[in-house]
């Protein structure tokens, strides 16, 4: 919260600066250069430059110092950020972002411009190899050299061609919208995404025509046609702020286009095979992460020093701390009572963690009505035994099972126990937002930046992502095992479920078979004698999931198999075979 | 190792170290020398550390208990008369009538909800100690519902009697039973009250409750009022109302705001059964106020926070908390720092004890001396001879170190008193040049040379001017402010100002006869300054008039008020040049300071999310491959992939489609790889540079930049603005 706070009071500091205080412009930028210099100069350790940097003067008082002298609050308030800023700096040089930067306003994006800052971005690529390209054929450059990539890949980079020159349509559109104002553009959106189809279909049938030739002149030609307009818009002189925000805002349409992932030749992949690449995958700048980590690693007995004088430690930084915080585990708590706990498991409750924490570490057997029993039996049994330590590691505390206030302020209770150390870290953007003020002081944070830019695998291995292909191999198999335990009926009911809905898989509309209906076919099929029998396999079916009831507007209960068709399919074909 | 803590049924894991192999475990003492560099002196820097801290800790309860002494001492008399108001109420019709009403003593405690705890608890020892063994506290998020309510203040009290003595065990209510409600409360009192005024002293009952009277009253504390729903508060007002003839309650309300939010909770139907009394307590700005006062600006800590650290800990709490818990905290912090990376540290103590530690420096401490840059600067003042011993032999070092310590803690010694004088007499300027509070004073002070501030002119030039009756009694006041030094120099300058306040003072009775025309034009002087002080509040007028005076003073002569005023002025200057030098200037000053603000600051006040945007923005400054590095604004083509990610959805506007995304991700990343010539290589580059994709972007998701949607198939929204 206090973190968040300052980060928020940034922009207004900011715009403060803009209006009053022009001063501290330029004490920012001097820090800057001090700090890059030394960093440049020195870098060796973070420690270093942070010595040689605090006794440079501190700008931002020079400025304060340098103004009006009635504003005195104001004068207060920018001196003591402004020896945040400076003092930000000397840590890390973090103060290249600034908190104006890090939260502004949305602004007007072009759908296309992640291609062109693609293509631009590709064409000066990293020191390591040099990417040429051949300058002869550009006529828009970045165009071109996403054309050459095009070329030299495989048969479905001939895609890459035909997500050109769609390009130039949203971009008119986009153009002549806001500077135009004219409609003639708009009736243009459905006519597009025809127009997509026919040039992909295009694409497909002479994919190996594009690839052959060198170039299709016509396109290019079409796209640095609409090139230049786009070029001459950057030029326009910037509009003051309100008027960009109020274009920004000016439509909830949002313009993106409209092609897909089913446009991928390649099929999606599956968790399995995503994992296995990414273990193949060489990890860049391994060295140099290495280091980061051993850097942190120096850290550990100030954390445990800083653990037992009552406070508690929060790890904040891009990359999984989770190996960092699984070293000092091994390293330092091997000989002491701990309690890991994954604030980024989907199932997490905060009933779990004081379950462990009565029924493992305290070894109690017996059971507690309310969390805050719970608690009060925790704090009592530790109070008893004030020699027995007790560490927790929280990865993810901001995870999102335990973001809500009261499981929060019970953590906090929990670090508060003089004997209770804790040891967390976060990663979301706005995890501070989680604490206020009391919740803050419960857990008496110091945090601690550790940047590791080491990859989230465990944390995000729970996340369904879209581009990935979800298997149905889980839910097959828990389908066929709770369905073998069951009776030749209730499997015959739960088949007729399974018949009628994959005969409506291509009915958008489809919400599930009701249950009057679901009745009348169950005793046609002889299954059921009275609807009471029926229900009560329903509720089997339901508890364990297996099935989905949804009261639709009628108020009549609709019910669905949860699982997509093609799981279904290979279920009832198993079931045929059996 | 992480397989151990991985599980997709599970999420909490409990270790236990093998009890065969247990060995001592290690106390903070040990992590404290294994974490510093040199492990030579860390045991003692620890144990100081310690000392000290226990130390500043006392003083800071000391503080708490001081300041709020007086509002406390009213709150438990009220309570007490309340009680008495209670057992008299057969007597007459008026107090009957009284005692219909609950009395209530709302407590209006400032908006740092975090230092309340501390205040209810002394509140509650008070009260349990001196007025009535029948304290309960409840806070709004135990108490959802009357029921709630009810329970806890029944379990509470009751639970307080089986603490005191076990035969009363029988006559409670089951703890946790429904019927909770006032009347088993009464019924309880009632035998409570039996039992205790019909047992003999003898028994086992502390000498405290003997002070208790034979109907203590039940006092309620609602610590957070405000949090508390005003439906549950009414009905447990009202059941309470019925009870008054029973129980003498007494309800102690903690309010954050001002007392109008008990009428906006409370209909009128409810607060005029309640008998409110308003306690103010001392606001936290005071509070923050005496505890600087107590523990920076004071010699009796050899520990000093610099001008920057305090200002770090002062920043957060004007702008983000109020909490004085907090400061003392940050202050709690940056104390460890200090002994922890400052090796030298070890002669940051007590004079006595610095002195004889710096006798016993080995030849490794006595080379951090020789690096310490102040150190550095003390020697290069020297003679030549006196620099080549200094560099060469650690005894003549020692030595000199013994007199420089002794000299660091007389100049402690004198800074603040002389600091104090200085702020008593700037402090009634207009417009306060140097500040309203003596913590800003004193931060102009550590950061540079006050007399040479333009602030500190004007505050002279308008000291300057002062009538002789305000010159008085400024000058009274710091009079009495040196009194408390002990230094030679402290009492010279003391007797030098008494006896410049005496010769002000002596002043009037030897102008009346004395020389006529010097009168006269001293009194046109006297008029003349009081005349510019009337105009006090307009800065240009100001000027002019001190223009004016300047003329005057070339023109005419000065009258003997006007000579001595100058007199005393110039010495008060004197007097801030010698002793409020900046300690930077102080050989040896890194031993008391601690310097490392920024540290301090981003473990206090940290920004997670200005952190996981540089290092997505600009991965040069935490990996430092030349690979990575590029103008500002730019990031390599060869960045970590989730840089690319990031910044290529910069790009995007609310919603961005993925498949775009992904080609516009492998077009930079190809590039930056270089073409393979091999095409069988092909599909499988492809799919690697896919699976990192979709790694970056779940990524990007469990960071929060962006997120799932469903309105338009394959697109993700975005979720913050900006960011470079």
């Amino acid at each position: 919260m206090v973190a968040c706070d300052s980060e928020i009071m940034s922009p207004q500091k900011r715009s403060k600066d803009a209006g009053v205080l022009e001063v501290r412009f330029v004490g920012d930028a001097e820090v800057l250069d001090h700090i890059v210099d030394k960093q440049e100069g020195v870098k060796v350790s973070k420690d270093m430059v942070q010595k040689l940097v605090t006794d440079l003067p501190d700008p931002g008082e020079k400025a304060g110092d340098e103004e009006d002298q009635d504003v005195f609050d104001e004068q207060d308030y920018v001196e003591a950020l402004g020896t945040g800023a400076g003092a930000a700096g000397a840590e890390n040089g973090s103060a290249s972002i600034a908190g104006a930067a890090v939260f502004t306003f949305q602004s007007i994006k072009r759908s296309n411009k992640m291609a062109q800052m693609a293509s631009a971005w590709a064409r000066t690529p990293g020191k390591s190899v040099t990417f040429s390209t051949p300058d002869d054929e550009v006529t828009s450059p970045p165009r071109a050299s996403k054309r050459q990539d095009s070329q030299n890949k495989t048969p479905q980079k001939g895609k890459k061609v035909q997500f050109v020159s769609t390009t130039p349509h949203r971009l008119r559109k986009r153009l002549s919208a806001p500077n135009l104002k004219s409609d003639s553009d708009s009736d243009l959106s459905p006519s597009n995404s025809e127009e997509d189809d026919e040039e992909e279909d295009g694409a497909k049938e002479k994919p190996v025509s594009v690839e052959a030739t060198p170039k299709t002149p016509s396109k290019s030609a079409a796209a640095a046609l609409y090139k230049t307009p786009s070029k001459k818009t950057k030029k326009v002189p910037e509009p003051d702020l309100v008027e960009e925000y109020f274009e920004a805002h000016s439509s909830s349409k949002v313009l993106t286009s409209d092609r897909t992932l089913q446009r991928l030749q390649i099929p999606r992949l599956d968790q399995e095979t995503l994992c296995k690449l990414l273990d193949d995958c060489p990890s860049r700048y391994s060295e140099e992460i290495a280091q980061l980590n051993k850097d942190h690693e120096k850290h550990f007995s100030k954390w445990m020093l800083q653990l037992q004088l009552g406070f508690s430690v929060l790890l904040y930084g891009l990359g999984s701390k989770r190996p960092l915080l699984e070293r000092f585990r091994t390293s330092m708590l091997s000989d002491s009572v701990h309690m890991v706990i994954n604030g980024f498991f989907p199932s997490m409750t905060l009933k779990s963690i004081l379950n462990s924490v009565t029924g493992e570490v305290l070894e109690h057997g017996g059971h507690f009505r309310t969390p805050m029993d719970q608690m009060d039996f925790i704090v009592e049994a530790m109070r008893r035994d004030p020699d027995f330590h007790v560490y927790l590691i929280i990865h993810n505390i901001d995870g999102p099972m335990l973001r809500s206030e009261k499981t929060q302020q019970t953590l906090g209770q929990l670090a508060s126990i003089p004997n209770m150390h804790l040891l967390a870290s976060i990663d979301h953007i706005n995890a501070p937002l989680v604490w206020d003020q009391p919740t803050m002081s419960l857990f008496n944070w110091i945090w601690y930046e550790t940047t590791t830019y080491l990859p989230y695998f465990q944390e995000t291995s729970y996340e369904n992502s879209l581009l990935v292909q979800q298997s149905g191999a889980l839910a097959l198999s828990s389908l066929t095992h709770v369905l073998r335990s069951l009776t030749p009926n209730a499997r015959g009911i739960f088949r007729l479920l399974a018949e009628f809905q994959l005969e409506n898989k291509d009915n958008p509309t489809y919400t599930g078979l009701s249950f009057q209906d679901f009745y009348q076919r169950c005793r046609e099929a002889f299954l059921v004698n009275s609807d009471i029998t029926l229900r009560t396999q329903l509720t089997e079916f339901r508890d364990h999931k297996l099935i989905r009831t949804k009261k639709g507007a009628d108020g009549v209960e609709y019910l669905l198999i949860p699982v997509d068709a093609g799981t279904l399919t290979d279920f009832l074909e198993k079931e045929e075979a059996e | 190792m992480a397989a151990i803590t991985a599980s997709i049924s599970k999420g909490c894991f409990v270790f236990k170290p093998s009890i065969k192999k247990k060995k001592r475990t290690l106390d903070a003492e040990d992590y404290f020398i294994n974490g510093s560099d040199d492990c030579e002196n860390g045991k003692q820097r620890f144990l100081l550390c310690q000392e000290l801290w226990e130390d500043m800790k006392s003083e800071t309860e000391s503080v708490q208990d001081d300041l709020n002494k007086k509002v406390l001492d009213s709150l438990l008399e009220f309570a007490r008369k309340s009680t008495s108001s209670f057992m008299s109420r057969e007597e007459d019709w008026a107090s009957h009538m009284r005692a219909s009403e609950i009395p209530v003593a709302a407590l209006v405690l400032g908006v740092n909800l975090t230092d309340h705890n501390m205040t209810f608890q002394s509140l509650s020892d008070r009260l349990q100690n001196s007025v009535t063994p029948f304290v309960v506290s409840v806070q709004a998020k135990e108490c959802a519902a009357v029921k709630y309510l009810l329970q806890k203040v029944l379990q509470r009290l009751t639970g307080v009697s089986v603490d005191k003595d076990e035969e009363e065990t029988s006559t409670d209510l089951p703890p946790n039973s429904a019927h909770c409600s006032l009347r088993s409360l009464c019924d309880w009192y009632k035998t409570v009250c039996k039992n205790s005024s019909g047992s003999s002293p003898g028994e086992k009952r502390s000498s405290s409750e003997m002070e208790f009277s034979a109907n203590p009253p039940i006092i309620v504390i609602f610590r957070d009022l405000e949090a508390f729903s005003p439906r549950v508060l009414h009905a447990f007002i009202l059941i309470c109302s019925q009870y008054t003839q029973q129980l003498p309650l007494l309800f102690i309300f903690g309010i954050a705001t001002s007392l109008s939010t008990v009428q906006r909770m409370l209909a009128h139907s409810v607060t005029s059964l309640l008998c409110i009394k308003l306690f103010q307590f001392s606001s936290c700005t005071k509070h923050l106020a005496t505890v600087i006062d107590k523990l920076v600006l004071t010699p009796k800590f050899p520990f000093k926070p610099s001008g920057k650290v305090l200002q770090v800990l002062v920043g957060l709490f004007l702008y983000h908390d109020f909490s004085v818990h907090n400061f003392i905290k940050g202050l709690q912090l940056s104390l460890l720092e200090h002994f922890h990376d400052q090796p030298l540290s070890v002669l940051c103590c007590k004079k006595q004890e610095a002195v004889v530690r710096a006798q016993q420096l080995n030849h490794q401490e006595v080379e951090n001396i020789r690096q310490l840059p102040s150190f550095m600067r003390f020697v290069e003042q020297q003679e030549p001879q006196e620099q080549v011993e200094l560099l060469t032999s650690d005894e003549h070092v020692k030595e000199v170190c013994q007199k420089l310590l002794k000299g660091l803690h007389r100049y402690h010694k004198n800074f603040f008193p002389i600091l104090r004088c200085l702020h008593v007499l700037t402090s009634s300027l207009p417009k306060y040049p140097l500040g309203k509070q003596i913590r800003e004073l004193h931060v102009t002070c550590l950061e540079k040379d006050v007399w040479e501030t333009e602030d500190y002119e004007s505050a002279m030039q308008l000291l300057k001017i002062l009538a002789k009756d305000e010159l008085l009694t400024v000058l009274q006041n710091c009079v009495e402010t040196l009194k408390s030094g002990k230094t030679k120099e402290l009492r010279d300058a003391l007797k030098h100002l008494q006896d410049l306040k005496d010769r002000l003072q002596q002043l009037d009775a030897f102008t009346d006869p004395s020389a006529l025309g010097g009168h006269v034009e001293g009194r046109e002087n006297e008029c003349f300054s009081e005349n510019g002080l009337q105009k006090k509040t307009d800065l240009f007028q100001l000027q002019k008039t001190l223009l004016q005076m300047k003329e005057c003073r070339k023109t005419k002569k000065r009258s003997p008020f006007e000579l001595l005023r100058n007199e005393t002025i110039e010495y008060i200057d004197s007097l801030v040049k010698m002793h409020l030098t900046r300690p930077e200037s102080q050989p040896l000053y890194e031993v008391c300071y601690c310097t490392s603000s920024g540290t301090l600051r981003h473990h206090l006040n940290a920004t997670p999310r200005t952190s996981i945007q540089t290092a997505l923005a600009h991965p040069y400054y935490y990996l430092q491959n030349e690979a990575l590095r590029s103008e500002t604004g730019a990031i390599s083509s060869a960045a970590p992939d989730i840089c690319i990610v990031y910044k290529l959805h910069l790009e995007c506007g609310r919603l961005i489609n993925l498949y775009d995304w992904l080609e516009a991700y492998c077009m930079v990343v190809t590039a930056a790889d270089g073409e393979d010539s091999d095409p069988s290589e092909k599909g499988k580059f492809d799919e690697i540079r896919r699976a990192c994709f979709i790694r970056a972007v779940s990524e990007l998701e469990f960071l929060g930049f962006i997120k799932s949607t469903k309105q338009k198939t394959d697109h993700v929204a975005r979720l913050t603005w900006g960011g470079c």
